[in-house]
């Protein structure tokens, strides 16, 4: 390896970083990702004026340094490296796919031109965060508005355009989707995102702030947990606090009943779309009572308010763990009787089986990460591979199948499902005694990077920050699961009938909002 | 006089159907379920509300669920019931009432068009696809039926269908039934074909359709929709309920025999899912081979 390697959850100090120029920092990371890493994110970041590799003061103002967080799941261990890039440099991606969102991130933040990209344009539709310098030249000042852009045409005579959303029908979050068909089949679909772009990563730099919490439960408000937790993770590495072990035992259960709950109503989201009704029906009813099991631990349905820096904000008296074991029986029983209907419907199979297939290569090339690369035969989970908190101690076999169609993505969401079960019985039965928060020992260790995945119910979720040296954030980058993902929904969509699509949405099912951010 | 009490109890009647429809659904849900009167509801609702017009419609839009009702109501005053005559009943009229059904696809299909809209372009492309290969197995039984009977009129074939000629050709009725019923989910747009209640654009065939009407123009459109599957339904259960008793056994067991077909179309709806679209077009053949099956029979 030649970056700094760190566990998950560690921190380096920022001048163990190595800088590489930037045809060294691109070889490298092509070679890592061919020879088995993943990459976990890359990203640009702003360098201090007075940083860089120019001696004086001032020379680095201006200038964008970019970071690759490769994940080693051999080794279970991370490899940060960097490079300072100028206006351009050479795109990564024709020789690593799974370097496609990110660069188009780097070029539409800060300005940067990946030059030889295939498929160069915004993802989030904002002003560069640089001013005056814009990667397709674009005015300063001028309105952008979201997917004004230059989609992909197929020209033919029987060749059509199909254009769906911003506005869906049904309550689902807003997003453009661009279909070249050829009668019924899709030969190619552009997936134009951005109209949930809040701003979140810059309002995040400065912190740790009283809002940071509150900003990381609603980056994506279906994944609550899993990023409250990645933040806190990060944040307790930063502060070298030592979380107790009850604590983790109530975050991996608030993880996994948000785990449960999604992956629940999604396999009855999956029903209801190809007309499948006791599924559908009795899926939606077992979701709420998920959600209910989490408003027990916490008080909120959607696992508000559960994980702290240090902790968890509420302990689980002996009570509240007898009812929850006795809620969580009568649910599994239903569960079990709801889905099962699934695989012993021939009409449901002859629909999930061989649509929407994304093979292992194609998985593999484009970084899928959670139950959509798991479903493609590439064994990826941050439970097992980089565990941390209760993980460590008490492990999720990981569920995967080779299908990569629908049918697999159904399927291993109903092994995970039963598993996250086993898991949160087992973690109840053998709680920790003790307290269930630790004070943060102080302010956070300044000039340190930090990196914190947790395995969220759609993947990896993947947070990277750094602290100034006063100790604050001088930035913090969030890479939600569906960043990793929208690319594998637009392929699995390749040759396949449109009125196949919104079932191949749904078995993604990712999210607008922690795209967008 | 007697003619118009088909019509009456269409025009009063069709919408419980779909009410049942949904009713039988909400109770495989485990949901209580709206009330069975709810399709009224709708429609009253409905015709109190405005309707909104796209710039880019003519006057094709706003004709197409007129001719369309009209073309269904014209349709009915052909349906005789519960073995009791139609109110207009001629030679051939078994061709004009396909050819009404038609007409009725045909303004929905242009008004869907007018819109411009991809999806309705699309849901268009597929209803006439689907209805082509559904026609021929709708003629198909039709004509078994009058070669059987003896009579090239609605009214006499099903005036005909009595408990002699199911003694004789039981298993040829049901065949015809059955490759009518699959033709009645087709037509109508239910599961396993079409999914009534998706929201989903892309998979709509019969809906997306008429995403764009709204107020009056809808309520003409479910209406409309209520009708075609009273109508269609009643050809089946025409068939199934031998005709030979008086009015006022006829007309009770009809109406009886359509509420048992929308219970059935519940629970088809509610047990198995929908069937992919290139699929659809082998349901549609197997419901024509059903109907050459009951040809060969009714050849003995």
């Amino acid at each position: 390896m030649i970056g700094a390697h760190l566990i998950n959850g560690g921190t380096l100090a920022v001048n163990e970083i190595p800088v590489l120029g930037i045809d060294g920092f691109r070889g490298w990371v092509c070679e890592a990702v061919s020879a088995g890493a993943t990459l976990a994110a890359l990203f640009g970041h702003p360098l201090p004026a007075g940083a860089g590799d120019g001696a004086g003061a001032g020379a680095g103002a201006g200038k964008v340094r970019l970071v690759a967080v490769l994940t080693w799941p051999l080794d279970g261990c991370l490899e940060v490296l960097a490079a300072d890039a100028g206006d351009t440099y050479r795109a990564l991606t024709p020789d690593c796919p799974s370097a496609h969102w990110f660069e188009r991130e780097i070029a539409e933040q800060w300005g940067i031109r990946p030059e030889g990209h295939p498929w160069l344009k915004p993802i989030r539709y904002h002003p560069s965060w640089r001013p005056g310098r814009d990667a397709w030249g674009r005015p300063a000042g001028g309105e952008i508005l979201p997917c004004v852009t230059d989609f992909y045409r197929v020209e033919g005579e029987e060749v059509h355009e199909v254009a769906v959303g911003p506005v869906h029908a049904g309550v689902i979050e807003p997003g453009h989707f661009r279909f070249q068909c050829h009668g019924e089949t899709v030969f190619h679909l552009e997936i134009a995102l951005g109209y949930q772009h809040r701003g979140v990563e810059p309002a995040l730099a400065g912190g740790p702030g009283p809002r940071t919490m509150a900003l990381m439960e609603t980056l994506a408000g279906d994944t609550t947990v899993g990023h409250g937790l990645a933040y806190a993770q990060l944040v307790e590495g930063l502060a070298g606090c030592r979380v107790p072990a009850r604590a983790m035992a109530i975050r991996a259960v608030g993880l996994e009943l948000e785990r449960l709950a999604n992956h629940v109503g999604d396999l009855g989201a999956l029903a209801n779309d190809v007309g499948f009704l006791p599924t559908a029906s009795y899926c939606g009813r077992l979701r709420g009572d998920f959600l209910n099991l989490s408003a027990l631990l916490c008080g909120s349905r959607f696992g508000r308010g559960l994980v702290r820096p240090g902790g968890v904000a509420f302990d689980l008296e002996p009570a509240r763990v007898d009812s929850l074991k006795a809620r969580l029986v009568p649910i599994v029983a239903d569960v079990g009787n709801a889905v099962n209907l699934l695989w012993t419907a021939s009409s449901v199979m002859a629909r999930f089986e061989e649509t929407g297939t994304v093979d292992r290569a194609t998985a593999v090339q484009l970084g899928l990460v959670g139950p959509a690369a798991r479903a493609s035969g590439f064994e990826r989970d941050v439970r097992m591979e980089f565990p941390t908190g209760f993980y460590r101690f008490q492990q999720v076999p990981v569920a995967s199948l080779p299908g990569g169609d629908v049918f697999a993505r159904a399927y291993v969401r109903w092994l995970e499902v039963q598993r996250s079960e086993a898991f949160i019985a087992q973690a109840l039965a053998g709680l920790p005694p003790g307290p269930v928060r630790a004070e943060l020992p102080g302010p956070l260790a300044p000039d340190r990077f930090a990196v914190s995945l947790t395995e969220g119910w759609r993947g990896e979720i993947c947070h990277v920050a750094q602290t100034d040296a006063a100790g604050k954030f001088a930035w913090y980058k969030v890479v939600d699961p569906s960043f990793h993902n929208w690319m594998g929904l637009a392929m699995s969509l390749r040759d396949q009938p449109i009125s196949d699509f919104p079932l191949c949405n749904k078995s993604f099912n990712l999210s607008y909002c922690g795209h967008d951010l | 006089m007697a003619g118009l009490v088909p019509i009456l109890l269409a025009l009063l009647l069709a919408p419980l159907l779909l009410g049942v429809i949904n009713r039988t659904k909400a109770f495989f849900a485990g949901r209580q379920g709206a009330p069975v009167w709810q399709p009224y509801h709708d429609l009253r609702r409905l015709l109190g509300k405005g309707a909104v017009y796209s710039r880019t419609t003519t006057w094709v839009f706003v004709a197409g669920p007129v001719v369309g009702l009209a073309s269904v109501l014209a349709a009915l005053s052909l349906l005789p019931l519960g073995g009791q005559p139609a109110f207009l009943s001629f030679t051939g009229d078994l061709v004009l009432m396909v050819c009404l059904l038609g007409l009725m696809r045909f303004v929905t299909v242009l008004a869907a068009l007018d819109t411009g809209s991809s999806f309705e372009g699309m849901g268009a492309s597929r209803e006439v696809t689907f209805s082509a290969l559904a026609e021929p197995p709708l003629f198909l039984a039709l004509a078994i039926l009058a070669r059987k009977t003896g009579s090239l009129s609605l009214t006499g074939i099903l005036g005909a269908i009595d408990h002699g000629l199911w003694l004789q050709a039981g298993p040829m009725l049901l065949l015809v039934a059955t490759a009518l019923f699959v033709i009645f989910l087709a037509e109508n747009a239910r599961i396993p074909v079409d999914d009534p209640n998706t929201h989903l654009e892309l998979t709509m065939i019969h809906e997306v359709m008429v995403l764009d009407h709204s107020g009056p123009d809808f309520a003409m459109i479910l209406y409309g929709a209520a009708l075609k599957l009273w109508l269609l339904g009643a050809l089946v259960v025409g068939i199934l309920v031998p005709a030979g008793s008086p009015w006022y056994v006829g007309w009770p067991a009809a109406v009886g025999g359509l509420v048992l077909v929308a219970v059935l179309t519940g629970v088809v709806e509610s047990t198995i899912a929908r069937l992919r679209m290139h699929k659809v077009p082998q349901l549609l053949v197997g419901s024509l081979i059903l109907a050459l099956l009951a040809m060969v029979l009714g050849a003995r």
